[in-house]
């Protein structure tokens, strides 16, 4: 397979291995060591994309993860394609299926290069110019059904895959001394300082080989030997130390506060065959001491004419190709040098039998130390150059070279063949981690770059060799090395690297250069198609902030996140308006670096463990029974107990109807549960809740309402002295932590001269509500040691005994109107004493019953649920709960609130009773409360249903609801209207179901 | 992800740790019911939301569950000092460093 592409020998591919790959569905072949880009253009592929508007041909443009054009969907099989990849990055194996993306029905005779016809109409803008049209058939009617349904067909990257992730993730947090990012020459020699001192290291480099842009030089030595060798024995030398983490293929992508650092790392993307059960990626989340930020930098393309036909290439990725993996991209290339890489490239290509045709210089005065050099390899230089024209419909075939004239125009001239060009425009440093760490960028004239200046309050970390400016190999090892030192508290040692053939000028040219002809593109940002004309429209139309004509070009914007074309639209926007490029400003530089899977970040957090599930000790029996459940919080709770062919309705009628006849049993394991304890516990509650506690004697419960600072019920719940000094306080089944929290609020900050303790039992108890007429006899035979009849256990009181023999503290509660007991026992107890109950329940022709039934129940007694029957805004006169007001006290939270002018004004909402005029029709919880019949839009509602069912008891429909002074309304008639007409109802109290209590007392 | 020192524990943990619970330094008038309608309003609803330093709440609610106090740049989310609730708000001695 040496083929007329690849070069007799050398690079770093393993000539000897190798791999079979498709493109598009085409075979091809390729060697260990490849990327998928090398690979084809080994095979002299160079057409491997549509661009994103105009869907021109596109090639590849560089050898890293700044590509813009090489996108393509690798596919590893069902739910495993993955789109968007950079073909520049992607590792060959053996069996890679690879297609190109955004091309229809083939990349060559793409249907949707029409748009290039169109092209004026998709200038800047166009969206907000074009599509956001007459409202003629209500809002934006042509964008949503029209323009953009067909613009997202047209335009566009790769498809997302619509099956589920069949891969797992994987997630580790760690912490180092100093964290390396980027293995080039600086990061190397950084790492390798902080080792010898003994620091922990990790040392990350997205590529597969760490090196970075050692691995592409051919001629460079470094301490008497070749690059590529030295880089083998300094990787040597980190592996060897226990204080190492080498971390390749791994991308910093995320720089937060306090040196908190994301990295993904790549585990089995680039093999054929992997372990099924192993992670295919892994979210790093590193807490470093320190970090050397060695990130090196980004080459730029030269905007001349038609600057984006297949074959032309940035010159770091034709040294590369060439020198790295053995490739030669083209046969007979042009270069354009506006810095030194221009011209190695030209030495390097050369020297691997390529065609030089001609180095251009677009500098006036430019001229390079390897001018000489190149000139001596026969070729010809010409300074002051410029391309003012390109040819080639899939491949570039010939550029037309112009001298630079006056105001930016150039002569043009002659045409010379070639089917590779070769770019060197200058060098970006890639400060992207610097800037998401909030460090400032300032200006250097002299580097022409943005380059770190002031570092954020709170990060540790040091910039090293290219990303700071410090250009070339000896350079970026010395001040890699320094930094190593120094980010472990040493003194520079010093040290120098001697290092030959090292190329020193890179900071090239910016902007545009050469106006093209009518027709013709110059493009600034690839992968969005952004022209010099697009940015030069922005600013004739008014954009003067470059954060806007990012925004309104779309510049930059793509997923590459304009890593090649920033600068060139910068300096462009810059000269156009007249002004330096720092006044023109920087866009933000944003996380992630390169775009990272969701799988990445979601790790382990999917499915059944994305949300952790709470169940109670009585799951298993409810879920053996066949019952339906439903989410409260994190709770999973039985919402009703269907039996053969049953749906929700006549369960829930068929459980009402049990209960209030026989006897139900219902899990209310989930309460919230929390001990109140100390010497002082009666005083503390009596501050927190509305309610008296000093006098309510031991084995006494009352109904406690908890109300925020503001006057609001934000909670509610049965609590019972279980001796002078210790209560057990229930709250509803979402509010127990949210209470908790406050209670210590309270306990801590503002009475910490009350000597109370909190611990939350809810996970402790196992509750088990007993209720209806034959509540007693179901627990008669169970209980030991316990008096439950009537007159020695009444209503709203609480016992310690035994039952089954088990520890057990018996409330007498009702949630339901008749008789009632809640069981509490030791969790590890409660699906053992719930069987035994059950057994009980049977025998009485009793029910399990679930959620939906208990909410029925409670509506038909007017007891409120804290949550529905409340929204925050709701005080304890506002639904009737008056009345559980302690006498006489000074002072509870919330109680100073309950006399502001707001609270005792007229017109509040009220809870109140709702029976429709039609018996038979249940209300919408949520609809709206009115006066008059059909008001017209704009009234205001008088309040809300909150809650609304089906009575089985009364046989027919019942509601509670918020109506603005809704106690003096009892015994009017109001309206709900819906869509389909007003539903009238009769103003109520909210007890529909023995008001005297008799049942419940029973 | 901040870190932040609990000043019970006496060790830097991470944000996950820990619970914000609004500005501190507001403490609740001792006999509510003499405060006068528009002071009790200002102490449920009135808060500084400064540009900078600010005084605040956190709990190492899955921690040591202490409540303590902290002083934040809200321009930087620097953290710069953290101290036991109840004690006045500190100064903060010679100006924060910035960056190293």
């Amino acid at each position: 397979m040496a083929g007329l592409h690849r070069t007799n020998g050398g690079g770093r591919v393993d000539r000897t291995k190798r791999l079979s790959f498709t493109f598009d569905g085409k075979a091809y072949e390729g060697f260990a060591g490849d990327k998928l880009a090398s690979a084809l253009l080994a095979n002299g592929v160079h057409l491997v994309g549509r661009s994103y508007k105009y869907h021109r041909p596109r090639g590849i443009l560089s050898a890293g993860a700044e590509e813009p054009n090489a996108l393509v969907t690798v596919d590893r099989g069902r739910g495993r394609t993955a789109p968007n990849l950079r073909a520049t990055q992607v590792e060959l194996y053996d069996g890679l299926v690879a297609e190109s993306q955004n091309r229809w029905p083939s990349l060559a005779y793409d249907f949707g290069a029409v748009n290039s016809l169109f092209s004026p109409l998709l200038a800047a803008g166009f969206y907000y110019k074009t599509f956001m049209g007459p409202r003629l058939l209500g809002s934006n009617w042509a964008w949503h059904k029209i323009y953009e349904p067909l613009i997202r067909r047209a335009a566009g990257l790769g498809k997302a895959p619509s099956l589920p992730d069949p891969d797992r993730y994987a997630n580790r947090f760690a912490h180092c001394d100093v964290l390396v990012i980027g293995a080039g020459p600086a990061g190397l020699a950084a790492a390798l300082a902080a080792a010898e001192a003994g620091a922990r290291v990790i040392l990350c480099d997205e590529q597969a080989e760490l090196g970075g842009s050692l691995l592409s030089e051919w001629s460079v030595e470094i301490d008497g030997v070749p690059a590529s060798s030295w880089v083998d024995e300094a990787v040597r030398t980190l592996a060897a130390s226990s204080r190492v983490t080498l971390l390749p293929r791994t991308q910093a992508f995320g720089y937060f506060a306090q040196n908190f650092v994301a990295l993904a790392e790549r585990l089995t993307d680039h093999l054929g065959n992997p372990d099924p059960a192993a992670p295919r990626e892994r979210l790093w989340q590193v807490r470093a001491k320190e970090v050397v930020l060695a990130t090196g930098a980004i080459e730029r393309p030269i905007v001349f004419p038609d600057n984006d036909r297949p074959g032309i290439m940035l010159a770091d990725a034709a040294r590369t190709y060439v020198n790295r993996y053995g490739v030669r991209p083209g046969l007979r290339a042009v270069v354009i040098a506006a810095c030194d890489s221009g011209y190695a490239a030209a030495l390097d290509l050369h020297r691997a039998g390529t065609a030089v045709a001609m180095v251009i210089d677009p500098r006036a005065n430019g001229d390079s130390g390897l001018a000489g050099s190149v000139r001596a390899a026969g070729i010809e230089v010409q300074i002051g150059a410029t391309v003012t024209a390109t040819r080639g419909s899939q491949r570039v075939s010939a550029v037309q070279i112009g001298r630079a004239g006056t105001e930016g125009r150039a002569s043009t001239g002659e045409w010379v063949p070639c089917d590779h060009v070769v770019m060197a425009g200058g060098w970006t440093p890639s400060v992207h981690l610097f800037s998401q760490s909030r460090g400032k960028l300032a200006w250097s004239d002299d580097a022409q770059a943005f380059l770190p200046s002031a570092i954020a309050p709170g990060q540790a970390q040091r910039s090293a060799g290219a990303c700071r400016g410090v250009f070339g190999v000896a350079a970026a090892l010395d001040d890699g090395f320094a930094a190593g030192r120094a980010a472990v508290g040493r003194e520079p040692l010093g040290r120098t690297f001697k290092v030959t053939h090292d190329i020193t000028d890179f900071r090239g040219i910016a902007g545009s250069h050469g106006a093209g002809a009518r027709g013709s593109k110059a493009f600034v940002d690839f992968q969005h198609d952004v022209t010099v004309r697009d940015l030069k429209l922005a600013a004739q139309e008014g954009f003067r902030a470059i954060e806007h004509v990012k925004r309104y070009t779309t510049t930059g914007m793509a997923t590459d996140q304009g890593k090649t074309s920033n600068i060139n639209a910068l300096a462009i926007v810059a000269d156009h308006l007249g002004k330096p490029i720092p006044e023109v400003g920087l866009t933000t530089f944003r996380q992630p670096y390169t775009p990272v899977t969701f799988g990445t970040i979601a790790g382990a957090s999917r499915g059944d463990l994305f949300d952790p599930v709470r169940r109670t000790p009585c799951d298993a029996w409810a879920q053996a029974q066949g019952a339906m459940f439903e989410d409260v919080g994190a709770w999973k709770r039985a919402h009703y107990f269907p039996q053969a062919g049953e749906d929700m309705h006549t369960a829930v009628a068929r459980e009402c109807r049990t209960v209030r006849s026989a006897v139900g049993m219902f899990d209310a394991s989930t309460l919230g549960k929390i001990e109140v304890v100390g010497p002082d516990a009666a005083e503390f509650l009596e501050r927190l809740y509305i309610n008296s506690f000093q006098k309510l004697g031991v084995g006494r419960c009352r109904y406690g309402v908890l109300l925020n600072e503001a006057g609001f019920i934000i909670d509610d719940g049965v609590i019972g002295r279980i001796a002078a000094d210790r209560f057990h306080v229930t709250t509803t089944t979402g509010g127990a932590a949210r209470v908790l929290h406050m209670m210590e609020d309270y306990a801590q900050t503002e009475f910490p001269d009350l000597k109370v303790w909190l611990t939350s039992t809810t996970e402790q108890w196992a509750v088990i509500a007993v209720q209806g007429p034959r509540a007693r006899d179901v627990l008669a035979p169970l209980v030991d040691g316990v008096d439950i009849g009537a007159t020695d256990f009444p209503h709203m009181s609480v016992k310690a005994g035994r039952i089954c023999g088990v520890d057990a503290r018996i409330f007498r509660v009702s949630f339901t109107g008749e008789l009632g007991f809640e069981i509490n026992v030791p969790a590890d107890f409660g699906a053992d004493v719930w069987e035994a109950v059950w057994r009980e329940v049977q025998k009485h022709g009793g029910c399990a019953y679930g959620t939906e039934s208990m909410h029925v129940l409670r509506a038909e007694k007017g007891f409120i649920i804290v949550g529905q029957e409340t929204d925050g805004t709701v005080t304890p006169d506002d639904v009737g709960l008056g009345w559980a007001t302690g006498k006489g006290k000074r002072d509870f939270v919330g109680m100073r609130s309950l006399s502001r002018p707001d609270m005792v004004r007229s017109g509040r909402k009220q809870l109140v009773g709702l029976l429709t005029a039609d018996p038979k029709r249940v209300l919408e919880e949520g609809s709206q409360v009115v006066e008059g019949l059909r008001p017209p839009a704009g009234t205001p509602a008088l309040g809300h249903v909150t809650s609304a069912y089906w009575s089985e008891a009364l046989g027919r429909s019942i509601a509670l609801a918020l109506v603005a002074d809704g106690r003096t309304r009892i015994g009017t008639r109001l309206n709900v209207p819906m869509p389909d007409g007003d539903v009238a109802v009769d103003v109520v109290t909210p007890v529909f179901l023995d008001p005297k209590g008799e049942r419940l007392n029973g | 992800m901040l870190l932040i020192t609990c000043p019970y524990c006496c060790t830097a943990r991470p944000e996950s740790e820990f619970r914000y619970s609004g500005e501190a330094h507001i403490a609740r008038p001792l006999e509510p019911a003499t405060v006068s309608d528009d002071d009790w309003a200002a102490f449920l609803y009135m808060r500084t939301n400064p540009k900078g330093l600010h005084a605040e709440r956190w709990r190492h609610i899955h921690g040591c569950g202490r409540f303590f106090n902290a002083l934040r740049n809200t321009v930087t989310d620097q953290i710069l000092k953290t101290y036991p609730a109840g004690t006045p708000r500190p100064g903060l001695g010679a100006p924060a460093e910035g960056g190293r």
